[in-house]
């Protein structure tokens, strides 16, 4: 192995996490072949150089996060993670499974709640979720998809097994790194491209706006389809622009909007257009100041009436919180048996449940041991891993715990696959997760091959989220090896390279009189 | 197109256009000032900052703070660097309808304008670079943009803030006490060339000034920039008047043009600042109207009752 590989070794020995590349004996894996050999023809200075202009691409092209006010580079890796192709044909089925269990779950949360009748799950734990929208409840929306597009992250465990972490049902965000990740890896590291089939990523706006145009209002003919951001200032703006651009679609804000007569409009330099399908990049609390926050400024009053009436399609639906509250995440394996009569194809993390009496005391007793996460939170915030918090830390979030056992659950702290990361001059491992994205078009339920993977920056660091300085990799999905060129076995099959007519030019060198005119002036 | 949009690219024209414009002139005058005596280049200065409408600060500046108010100052819109920061803003906001390739080099030139000397000797080469990254830039938006109406919404900023700084540059000719060699106020415009090729006998200030100002084949002279304007207003809005014109914009833009070229003369430099006030007047109005019926609609949120 090159010389950047030298203390891997050691380091990946210092944990007990399953590391992605070599096996136990320091091999690459197989589906890590090409990697390997493309990685070991490069020495520092390559590496340094190839991940400079990487990152000097994404500066110039505005492929950033707002972080506090601040656009920053969205740090990308040079090493790929791989998964093999066998490996991720389970994902996709597991995923797909998870959204059509959530699907059918929301269906009926918003109806008949027949899951709490037949008692799969308590009432009050539905009706006590933050994100439980009694304004949403009653209706089917138009085009009856609620979960049109779904992250669910999975992560590996110390055996290699994958399993799920969360669900984001909301407003999962980060499908726009994995487009512009792809195109900058294939300008990073072409050497690994060449001789093996990695399942393409760029189909994914089509995928989307297709999706989004299916599940229009019924009657429709051609859906006006739009974006609704927040605004320039939110930290995922990239990829709303990204996403509008690439499906050609507008970008509108809330402003940009207008509801009369439960029908949706944007103002345009033509007057007002009517609207059908908005893909909603805003939290449900602002989306509407008629049903939510009466303060918010960035959504449109009306809107989730003009749904109700079934003259617009939300996508996600309002509501879908309910879904991703991390309780109910412990119940996700019985919603599935619940909906589909199947088993889950990929496993959960174990969790306890606070509300439950003996839980709640071992978890107490342990809580350096363990991970505490609250039920409705996202991007990392507000989680307690308990190794490194501090006494202090751990007697407030004791505290806290007991004041509201509904608002806490607690995991075993997994120790999340590694993947060799550029850092300090040379490879080393760094905890990695993964976020597939799917979109359910209604009837069928399409995950993007690879999804992002989000790896946590510093040396034994778990948390991988980008304000917290994780970066990102490509995430690539390999089908075996490209078998050696096709030689055309007849002749006529052999592609025929015609030459054109020479390219048209004013013969000055040529031209006689020029001759004679040089031979004279000399 | 949305509003938002429209109004974004109008401005994103603007600005391109009055960096360029900006570069240009302080290109030229920069030449100028620093052979003066110390207390004229100050009046010179401030006369000079005057016309590019930013007011200074204190009553004595000298030549490094005419450089931050002209060239440096991200925060004033009159700056070079303030107007890419803005023109790089609204693409920002409007990047799903700009061509990746026109937000990108607005986006590179943006990150780029930290990366020169803030002296004189810097600014000959900042001026030069700006002027070279703004061709960029609209090339780019010439040959990557369909010519749609967002298109036309660039095009009519660009006009407009081009007839207003080319009367910027007209103006600046007074500033020096002796007056701005009309062979330098040529070179301002990049018009030393055309001009030479169309005049064969008369030089001097007077042509000079015709050229820049009534030339109708010269892409930067005012009735060349206003009758761009008009064009992009006509393509915008192409329903057929049999008398008069709907449109405040058109109307105003045509004035303008119309006056400059029936007007008749004999001594067009004792007319020109008048000319290029009602000029600078005509386009700030034009702009005016333009946002009034293309971007501003029911400015504020407002519910209107479900009527069903």
């Amino acid at each position: 192995m090159s010389e950047l590989f030298a203390d891997y070794a050691a380091a990946a020995r210092k944990t007990p996490a399953f590391d992605e590349m070599f096996d136990v004996g320091h091999l690459p894996r197989t589906e890590y072949g090409q990697v390997a050999a493309a990685l070991d023809e490069l020495n520092l200075a390559d590496v340094t150089a190839r991940a400079d202009s990487m990152a000097r691409t994404f500066l110039d092209r505005g492929v950033t996060f707002d972080f506090a006010g601040e656009e920053r580079p969205f740090p990308l890796d040079i090493v790929p993670r791989v998964i093999a192709g066998s490996d991720w044909d389970v994902i996709e089925r597991g995923v797909a499974q998870r959204v059509k269990a959530l699907e059918a779950f929301l269906d009926d949360v918003y109806d008949k709640m027949a899951v709490v009748s037949d008692g799969v799950i308590p009432r009050r734990l539905i009706t006590s979720s933050a994100h439980f929208h009694r304004e949403v409840s009653g209706f089917a929306p138009a085009g009856g998809v609620r979960v049109h597009i779904s992250g669910i992250d999975v992560v590996r465990d110390q055996q290699g097994i994958f399993r799920v972490l969360e669900d984001n049902v909301r407003v999962p965000s980060g499908v726009s790194y994995v487009l512009e990740n792809r195109r900058a890896m294939a300008k990073g590291l072409p050497e690994a491209f060449g001789q093996q089939h990695i399942r393409p990523v760029e189909e994914y706006p089509r995928r989307l706006l297709a999706a989004l145009r299916k599940t229009a209002p019924p009657g429709v003919e051609d859906p006006t389809v739009v974006v609704l951001t927040p605004g320039v200032f939110n930290s995922a703006y990239f990829e709303h622009t990204l996403l509008a651009g690439l499906m050609g679609v507008e970008l509108v804000e809330g402003r940009d909007l207008i509801c009369r007569g439960n029908r949706v409009y944007m103002r345009t330099t033509a007057g007002e257009q009517r609207v059908d399908v908005i893909y909603k990049r805003i939290d449900d609390e602002f989306l509407d100041p008629l049903q939510f926050r009466a303060d918010s400024v960035l959504g449109c009053p009306g809107i989730v009436n003009a749904a109700r009436a079934g003259l617009v399609t939300i996508a996600n639906a309002v509501g879908n919180g309910v879904a991703d509250d991390k309780l109910v995440y412990t119940y996700v394996p019985d919603l599935i048996r619940y909906y589909l009569g199947e088993d889950p194809i990929i496993a959960n993390v174990d969790t306890y449940r606070l509300e439950d009496a003996p839980a709640r005391e071992e978890v107490l007793d342990r809580l350096d041991e363990l991970v505490v996460k609250p039920v409705d939170g996202s991007g990392g915030k507000g989680l307690v891993i308990g190794p490194d918090a501090s006494k202090a830390e751990l007697e407030v979030l004791r505290a806290k715990v007991l004041e509201d056992p509904r608002g806490w659950i607690a995991q075993p702290v997994l120790q999340l696959s590694t993947v060799p990361t550029m850092s300090g001059g040379q490879f080393s491992p760094r905890h990695v997760d993964l976020r597939p994205f799917a979109v359910n078009d209604g009837d069928e339920v399409w995950v993007l091959p690879g999804g992002l993977t989000r790896v946590a920056m510093k040396e034994g660091s778990l948390i991988v989220n980008s304000s917290q300085g994780g970066g990102s990799k490509d995430t690539w999905v390999v089908d075996g090896e490209v078998r050696g060129p096709t030689v055309a076995d007849t002749p006529q099959e052999r592609s025929v390279v015609t030459v054109r007519e020479r390219t048209s030019v004013w013969p000055i060198e040529t031209n006689w009189q020029d001759k004679q005119s040089e031979q004279q002036q000399q | 197109m949305l509003s938002r949009i429209a109004e974004s690219l109008f401005w994103i024209g603007r600005y391109v256009e009055r960096a360029d414009g900006t570069a240009r002139i302080l290109d030229v005058h920069l030449e100028r000032l620093n052979q003066m005596p110390l207390a004229q280049q100050r009046e010179t200065s401030k006369q000079l900052l005057g016309v590019m409408g930013s007011r200074p600060e204190s009553d004595d500046i000298d030549l490094s703070d005419l450089l931050q108010a002209l060239a440096y100052d991200r925060s004033s819109a009159t700056s070079i660097a303030g107007a890419l920061g803005a023109a790089r803003e609204n693409a920002r906001r409007a990047r799903e309808t700009v061509s990746s390739s026109v937000w990108e080099s607005l986006n590179t030139t943006w990150y780029g304008l930290t990366q020169h000397r803030k002296d004189v000797v810097g600014t000959y080469r900042f001026c030069h670079w700006v002027v070279e990254r703004t061709a960029m830039v609209r090339g780019l938006s010439d040959t990557t943009m369909s010519h749609d109406e967002s298109w036309q919404f660039l095009v009519l900023g660009r006009s407009l803030e081009r007839a207003d700084m080319t009367a910027r540059m007209l103006t600046t000719h007074d500033v020096h006490a002796a007056g701005l060699s009309w062979v330098n106020m040529l070179r301002c415009a990049g018009a030393y060339e055309s001009f030479l090729r169309t005049r064969r006998a008369s030089f001097g200030d007077q042509q000079a000034a015709e050229f820049l100002l009534l030339d109708r084949l010269f892409p930067r002279s005012i009735v060349y920039a206003l009758s761009d304007a008009e064009k992009c207003l006509t393509q915008l809005n192409p329903a057929y008047q049999r008398v008069g014109f709907i449109n405040d914009a058109s109307r105003i833009v045509g004035q303008a043009r119309t006056f400059l070229e029936f007007h008749q003369t004999q001594d067009l430099m004792s007319e020109l600042p008048e000319h290029m006030e009602r000029v600078q007047k005509a386009c700030a109005r034009a702009s005016d109207a333009v946002s009034r019926t293309y971007f501003s609609q029911a400015d504020e949120l407002s519910w209107v009752g479900e009527v069903s």
